[in-house]
């Protein structure tokens, strides 16, 4: 290949040269890291939370008034939820995963250690709890009816015995035999661990305990409560549509919130990560067009440089150069301009992910994704390039003896 | 003059149909990006009081020590015994504790059903200090604050719901089965970004609707409806709740003066010293007194998604700017002939600058109002991006219209400076030979 009379030419061209190749860097800074953030987002947005999401609705409800106890109202609106055709099961908690608010306290393994321990997210549930949930129990057992109590607001939470995730066992004890052995969570009295669970995330989307989280057979005696309620197959629409007749039926009460009150565990995620799915989107469309843009810019230009070159064209076409010439050293004319714009994008794209990372707290760019944006320009240059490229090829060798 | 270029400026542009869109298009999309990115910053960005934000100070003071704070910066509530303190004290012209309190409202007509709504716990001079307007009645006063009287402010909206929108002053309102007297309404009410709650708001949501006394609320023990933070065990009961150092409320004062403001930084300073002396502080006095707009960028109010995409909208306009530069100077360059003609005829450099950069400002007109129109729809559609409470700031103002044509309009004369440079440099004699 002819690359240094390719390069001879470019000398003279030095502006529209520079133009492209920086057009090309920056769109390289901008797309690869604009794609990481999508790609980032979305992972993010699909986070599994160890739950069967399918088929499973989460209420939010708010008795009214104040009653020395809510602990009958709340066992006879269970009862009433778990009577209904197509409940499958049910139960009451104080928050789960993806609600974005919750309870969380240290776990310790001895009852005065002040260091140590690990972080856990709490959900107060009963024997019904795994079986709502679907998740999946790898040692141990479920709770049973006669160990499920109640505690009251500014009471440590304790029972005697608690389920808890694999990730939180783990960490407070590493040999792997956590099922059996008792814990002290904080203020309160020992808890034997009774089952393991595989996996069950806490209810915020930020946080560094994700997985570490422990179900206690309590219902916390308290105006606000959350019913986690799971259908029979294709039975989802009409629970969720008849869920507040029956519950207002049974007692009027109450308050479930216009927004949040009622909701398919699929709205449940929507609304989670909703700014993480805005990103995404928003990203993806930047990206597009900038894509489409820079390709428009690199017809624009390559297009003009055929036709200020038609003579030059004509006089290589008529001392014997092949169409294909022609049609290559267009071509590669581009590529190495936009070599040269990958070189300089990729170390961009580097600067402003290591600038966003001090300044968002977002991960550092994958080198992947700079490799992928290389690609992807170097072909789009190409791709746009191909068809100015190819009506210089067409230009006759007549044109040598015309004057311009 | 400035006609005829004009005119030449439009043949031109309409001679090449698809370069001129190109080049429309390109400044059209970048200046609708970033426009409509920056509508969101913007929002998310403002001063929520602006006649007040430099009078009005949000107290801290670290009564958790350097283990439990991060780089010095104290918690961002105050625990009771921190608040009440200072308050007593009473060294700010004015100054409020709040905490939001959840409440559902049981109206009168038993075949309605309650509402659950948004509240908060807080004194008499929270009304006066923030400016919030009253259609009825008015705030409670700083004696109800002191007789712990059963008194509430409610919204309009609030009011419309009870009361079907009529006069509601001295009526009462059942908030969780206890009787509130109603001593004014206000319109609905609530800045954004909400300075006085970002703590448990993160700066925006729809505020509140009803609002009764601290004292009130601390005897009946309503539940602090926002974050609660602990370092230690509070132990059991309300009291022992009071008596912690958890920290839940958030004190602003109102200091009018630069002087003010300084020696009540000194009274902070003081009453660190005070208890540390007392044995309670373990650790150096380390108290915050910042104005709204310090609080705010403290805070962190403005999103990191909204930061990131202005970020990179930006770049995708500085793209479109280089894409415009390239173009227009292949466009330029291939009237060279045209240009030597000109020059031979008579024409200046100066006139040459001033025929290409009219013909360019005519792009950036064609790029605005596209960009207007692209713009418009971005602001639509920011809800598909933004979360709501923040999505719904983002409005197509004047402002904003008037900074859309003005950015594009100066986008592509800064495209042009180059190319159009370029074209006056072309030596009349060449071009002439050459033909």
């Amino acid at each position: 290949m002819q690359i240094l009379p390719i390069l001879a030419a470019l000398r003279r061209h030095k502006a529209g040269t520079i133009l492209i190749a920086l057009q090309i860097a920056l769109t390289l800074a901008i797309v690869c890291n604009a794609l990481f953030i999508v790609h980032e987002r979305v992972e993010r947005a699909n986070r599994p939370t160890g739950m069967n999401e399918s088929n499973l609705i989460a209420v939010q409800n708010r008795y009214v008034g104040a009653p020395s106890t809510y602990l009958p109202i709340i066992r006879t609106d269970i009862q009433a939820i778990r009577a209904m055709p197509g409940v499958e099961d049910a139960y009451v908690t104080n928050t789960y995963p993806l609600r974005r608010g919750g309870w969380s306290l240290t776990a310790r393994t001895a009852p005065d250690a002040t260091k140590g321990g690990a972080q856990t997210a709490l959900y107060f549930g009963d024997e019904h709890t795994l079986k709502t949930l679907g998740v999946q129990l790898i040692a141990g057992r479920n709770f049973t009816a006669s160990e499920v109590g109640s505690f009251e607001r500014q009471e440590s939470p304790s029972p005697p015995q608690v389920i808890v995730t694999k990730t939180l066992a783990d960490k407070l004890f590493p040999n792997g035999d956590a099922l059996g052995k008792v814990i002290y969570y904080r203020g309160g009295k020992p808890s034997t661990i009774i089952g393991i669970v595989a996996k069950l995330t806490v209810p915020w989307i930020d946080m560094d305990f994700m997985d570490s989280v422990t179900i206690m057979p309590l219902t916390f005696n308290d105006g606000g409560q959350s019913f986690m309620i799971r259908t029979k197959p294709g039975q989802q629409d009409a629970v969720f549509k008849s869920v507040p007749k029956v519950l207002f039926d049974v007692n009027r009460m109450r308050v479930l919130p216009e927004k949040y009150g009622i909701r398919t565990f699929e709205t449940v995620r929507a609304n989670a990560y909703e700014a993480d799915r805005g990103m995404a989107i928003l990203m993806s469309v930047v990206c597009g067009v900038l894509l489409a843009i820079t390709a428009a810019g690199i017809v624009g230009l390559s297009s003009f440089w055929v036709g200020q070159r038609r003579k030059q064209i004509g006089v290589r076409r008529a001392l014997g150069a092949k169409r294909s010439d022609i049609l290559s050293y267009f071509m590669t004319e581009n590529f190495l301009i936009a070599l040269a714009g990958v070189v300089v994008g990729t170390m961009l794209a580097l600067g402003l992910s290591q600038w966003m990372f001090t300044h968002f707290e977002m991960k550092r760019l994958s080198f992947t994704y700079v490799m992928v944006g290389v690609v992807a320009l170097l072909g789009l240059g190409q791709a746009a390039v191909f068809a100015p490229a190819l009506r210089a090829s067409r230009v006759s060798p007549v044109e040598a003896t015309r004057s311009v | 003059m400035f006609s005829y270029y004009l005119q030449l400026g439009m043949r031109s542009l309409r001679r090449n149909p698809v370069l001129t869109a190109l080049m429309v298009m390109a400044i059209g999309f970048g200046v609708a990006a970033s426009m409509t990115t920056y509508s969101v910053f913007r929002a998310t960005s403002r001063d929520p009081i602006p006649q007040k934000s430099a009078v009005l100070y949000n107290v801290q003071i670290d009564n958790w020590g350097p283990e439990n704070t991060e780089k010095g910066e104290p918690p961002p509530a105050l625990s009771y015994k921190d608040a009440t303190a200072l308050l007593r004290a009473h060294k700010a012209e004015r100054q409020t504790v709040t905490y939001p309190i959840g409440i559902s409202v049981i109206p009168e007509d038993p075949s309605r059903l309650p509402v659950r709504e948004g509240a908060y716990a807080t004194g008499a001079d929270f009304f006066p200090m923030f400016d919030v307007p009253f259609i009825q009645g008015q705030a409670w006063t700083l004696d109800d604050d002191e007789r712990h009287a059963s008194i509430a402010v409610i919204s309009k909206t609030l009011n419309d719901k009870l009361f079907d929108g009529g006069q509601s002053v001295g009526k009462q309102i059942n908030i969780d089965g206890h009787l509130f007297r109603i001593s004014g309404v206000i319109q609905d009410w609530a800045p954004q970004p909400l300075f006085f709650d970002v703590p448990n708001t993160s700066g925006f949501n729809d505020g509140a609707s009803v609002y009764v006394p601290f004292n009130r609320a601390v005897d009946l023990k309503l539940p602090n409806n926002g974050n609660n933070n602990c370092v230690a065990d509070p132990g059991e009961g309300w009291d022992n709740y009071l008596r912690s150092e958890c920290i839940w409320l958030s004190l602003w004062a109102e200091l009018p003066t630069r002087a003010a403001a300084e020696s009540y930084r000194q009274y902070i300073a003081g009453y660190g010293a005070e208890q540390q002396r007392a044995g309670r502080f373990r650790w150096a006095p380390n108290g915050r007194v910042r104005d709204v707009m310090d609080w705010l960028s403290v805070q962190n109010v403005v999103p990191p998604e909204s930061q990131v995409s202005l970020v990179v909208s930006l770049g995708f306009l500085v793209i479109c700017l280089v894409n415009t530069v390239g173009l227009l100077l292949a466009k330029f360059m291939r009237r060279a002939p045209e240009i030597g003609v000109r020059r031979a005829l008579g024409a200046s450099r100066l006139h040459i600058y001033a025929q290409f950069l009219i013909e360019a400002g005519t792009i950036g007109v064609a790029g605005g109002v596209l960009g207007l129109i692209l713009t418009g729809l971005g602001v639509l559609g920011v809800g598909l991006v933004f979360p709501e409470p923040i999505a719904r700031l983002a409005t197509l103002d004047p402002m904003l219209v008037l900074l859309t044509l003005v950015v594009s309009i100066a986008a592509s004369i800064i495209a042009a400076f180059y190319p159009t440079w370029r074209a006056a440099q072309v030596q009349p004699a060449w071009q002439l030979k050459s033909n």
